[in-house]
């Protein structure tokens, strides 16, 4: 699928049941054209990851993932050498009597080289370009931010046996943040960024619908209600997208064809995690949202 | 300051002491040194020592011996004649802490053995012909030379009964603690002969040398990062005499060690993280008296937290972090919400300390409704009215590690003396 304009990402995410709203698609058009990494920032489950998914399948392209932890290093990030083959390599090659500096070159070529979600994306070579999703980047180190400030700028890996290996295909690459603390602005300023905030009801009713097939409006425009009603309350995590999709997929399999009091307040625990949470709306404010709900309709 | 007979007579065995250690200084130089006491603030330890060294080294080789002897000399001098010959005095064991903590910025063990070989160096070096001086010169020393010693007394007095003048020189020597917070291990690795794992890549390269036989095998070692520290200060009216200088103490740390997230709180909580990132303290504290809303007002120790719970504990409390509250404990608000969100912090947090200005007194007891909410959370209750206190927080956070307090699920809350309204 050609996507040459802000409407067409749009309308090509609509066909993956990715409801977008016009900046995120505005954001996701310009880091295709520029071509510039994206970085997407917003509360947990909002649906940063779905982008990269969507736009894999959109583009008809491998998505390559490095799911981003502490402590992330170049041996599980880039490449790593793959030792045990190493040693035996270099053990027949003595038996043969091969020269050293042979050896050598011979056991750190790319035959023995384990690829890694970030060399893989640079390596690619069939086809069209990968999306490369580095998610959740906030629970890595700022040593491994700084890391990616080399090849986020040229694409390109330096592994001090073989050399300097640049993409063929830049890889579109699009980061998440969960916001759990601030990203140095070296790696801002080389990413366009976009926010990606709690859906209005409308839209989120929109994406209810769309990926719980068999769901009956009804209930979907009741679910969502309660849930934008909820996200107003004083709570310590604000149930996301995500939580939505897990509560509308909860009641379906329950067999409920609306909300009521006592099938909310056994079901609450898709949508909030925190006993702090779960008791202060149990106590006396559950009503009061599922009538909200029946009402909002 | 005035030149004093005394302060000429001690700079002149400081170098003959120079002289026996093997440096080249002669009596001109020591001259030299003398008058520029006149132009510097000798009350500041890194300023009298710098003069020193510049007036008296003239060869690059003879620094290490020039800091083993001016540090035998100058600091240790009390020390010495309290132990020889005077048989100490109230608060004499103040200069090991306040002085070695401040001074010696990577207070190490061997640091402390070579002390040990410093003073013994000296005695040696110096009781043939100071043995009198030491004697008879000791008051001289604390008024002029050693106005280091000024910050003994400073350092019992209560910050609330400081006078201007004595606040800065708190601040002087708050500066001069050593901070060193307790390390927590990353999940990164780094090259150690020692370490418990094997560096497969290391080895790999070694078994080149050996026909791929690695028998020599590298080790790699879990690498430690500092852990974040959290200082949330009460700065409502009740806290007026302390806030200010906590504040300046709370500029101190972050100055001296690298990650301080710091919040201040009244009826509202401010972070202030970014605003005490000044080269000057005054800049600094000219900047939170701009921003924060409510200084000197009310308190309401259960919302703030909450609203530290709720938009930056997420942030800020990641990996282990320490969380310091400072706070006397004059809550106005729902006790039973302090309690919650308590509770709520202290699992959030590797260690909550709070520290209560008012502890300090001996007639204190922490009765009042907000506090009595608050003592089941805490892991360290501890007193931060003066600078005996803050060279024990110091103290207390570099072992932060060692020992870790017992939480239980379910805190035994003490029974409220005042029934909750």
């Amino acid at each position: 699928m050609e996507l040459n304009s802000v409407e067409a990402v749009q309308q090509a995410l609509a066909t993956q049941r990715y409801v977008s709203e016009q900046s995120l698609a505005t954001a996701i058009y310009l880091s295709l054209a520029l071509p510039k990494p994206l970085l997407l920032e917003g509360e947990a489950g909002v649906g940063k990851t779905e982008v990269a998914k969507a736009l894999a399948t959109i583009l008809d392209t491998k998505l390559i993932r490095l799911q981003c932890y502490e402590g992330l290093d170049v041996s599980h990030a880039v490449y790593e050498w793959n030792y045990p083959r190493q040693m035996l390599a270099i053990r027949v090659l003595e038996d043969e009597k091969v020269d050293r500096e042979k050896a050598v070159e011979e056991i750190f070529s790319s035959e023995y080289l384990i690829e890694r979600p970030l060399l893989e994306a640079v390596r690619h070579s069939t086809g069209k370009a990968p999306v490369l999703l580095i998610d959740e980047i906030d629970r890595a180190d700022e040593e491994f931010e700084a890391f990616l400030l080399e090849l986020l700028s040229d694409f390109q890996i330096t592994i001090p046996e073989i050399g300097t290996i640049k993409a063929v295909h830049p890889p579109i690459v699009i980061i998440t943040s969960n916001r759990t603390r601030e990203l140095h602005d070296a790696l801002k300023r080389r990413c366009l960024y976009h926010w990606i905030d709690y859906p209005s009801v409308d839209k989120e009713f929109r994406i209810v619908t769309g990926k719980v097939p068999g769901i009956n409006e009804r209930l979907a425009q009741q679910i969502t209600t309660f849930i934008h009603e909820l996200r107003r309350e004083d709570l310590y995590k604000l149930p996301g997208v995500a939580e939505t999709l897990d509560w509308a997929a909860a009641l379906l399999a329950l067999n409920q064809r609306e909300l009521s009091t006592e099938i909310a307040s056994a079901t609450l625990g898709a949508i909030l995690k925190h006993q702090e949470d779960l008791q202060a709306i149990r106590k006396g404010k559950l009503e009061n949202l599922v009538a909200a709900a029946s009402n909002g309709e | 300051m005035v030149i004093t007979d005394t302060f000429t007579q001690r700079s002149i065995s400081f170098g003959r002491a120079l002289r026996r250690a093997g440096v080249n200084t002669t009596m001109g130089q020591v001259m030299d040194f003398v008058r520029s006491a006149e132009m510097i603030e000798i009350g500041r330890r890194s300023e009298f020592r710098e003069a020193a060294r510049a007036c008296l080294i003239t060869n690059k080789d003879d620094l290490p011996t020039f800091d083993r002897v001016f540090e035998s000399y100058w600091r240790a001098k009390p020390d010495f004649s309290d132990q020889f010959y005077e048989g100490g005095e109230p608060g004499d064991e103040s200069y090991d802490v306040g002085e070695g903590e401040g001074e010696e910025a990577e207070g190490t063990a061997d640091d402390s053995a070579e002390a040990e070989g410093g003073k013994r160096q000296r005695s040696e070096m110096m009781e043939p012909d100071d043995s009198a001086e030491a004697s008879d010169d000791s008051d001289g020393e604390s008024d002029d030379v050693l106005s280091f010693s000024a910050a003994e007394v400073l350092r019992d007095r209560d910050f609330a009964d400081l006078t201007e003048e004595e606040l800065a020189q708190a601040r002087h020597l708050m500066e001069k603690l050593h901070w060193k917070i307790g390390q927590r291990r990353s999940r990164r690795r780094i090259s150690s002969p020692k370490g418990r794992f094997i560096d497969p890549r290391r080895t790999m390269r070694r078994s080149l040398q050996t026909a791929g036989v690695p028998l020599r095998l590298s080790h790699r070692k879990t690498k430690t990062k500092p852990r974040q520290l959290v200082v949330i200060c009460d700065v409502s009216g009740s806290m007026d005499r302390y806030s200010r200088i906590l504040l300046q103490f709370i500029y101190a740390i972050e100055n001296n060690m690298a990650r301080v997230e710091a919040f201040v709180f009244g009826t509202r909580l401010t972070r202030i993280t970014r605003l005490l990132r000044r080269r000057s303290i005054d800049e600094a504290m000219q900047r939170v008296a701009r921003e924060v809303q409510d200084w000197s007002g009310g308190t309401r120790i259960g919302q703030s937290l909450q609203t530290f719970n709720m938009t930056w504990a997420r942030r800020v409390l990641r990996n282990g972090a320490v969380v310091i509250i400072i706070s006397d404990g004059w809550d106005r608000g729902d006790p039973e919400l302090l309690r919650s969100e308590m509770s709520r912090l202290q699992r959030g947090s590797y260690r909550l300390i709070w520290l209560n200005p008012l502890l300090g007194s001996p007639r204190y007891e922490p009765l009042t409704r907000g506090m009595q909410a608050a003592i089941p959370f805490i892991d360290d209750f501890m007193t931060v009215h003066n600078m005996a206190s803050l060279e024990a927080l110091a103290k207390h956070l570099s072992t932060i590690d060692e020992v870790r307090p017992v939480r239980r699920q379910h805190p035994i809350i003490p029974r409220p003396t005042v029934p909750a309204a």
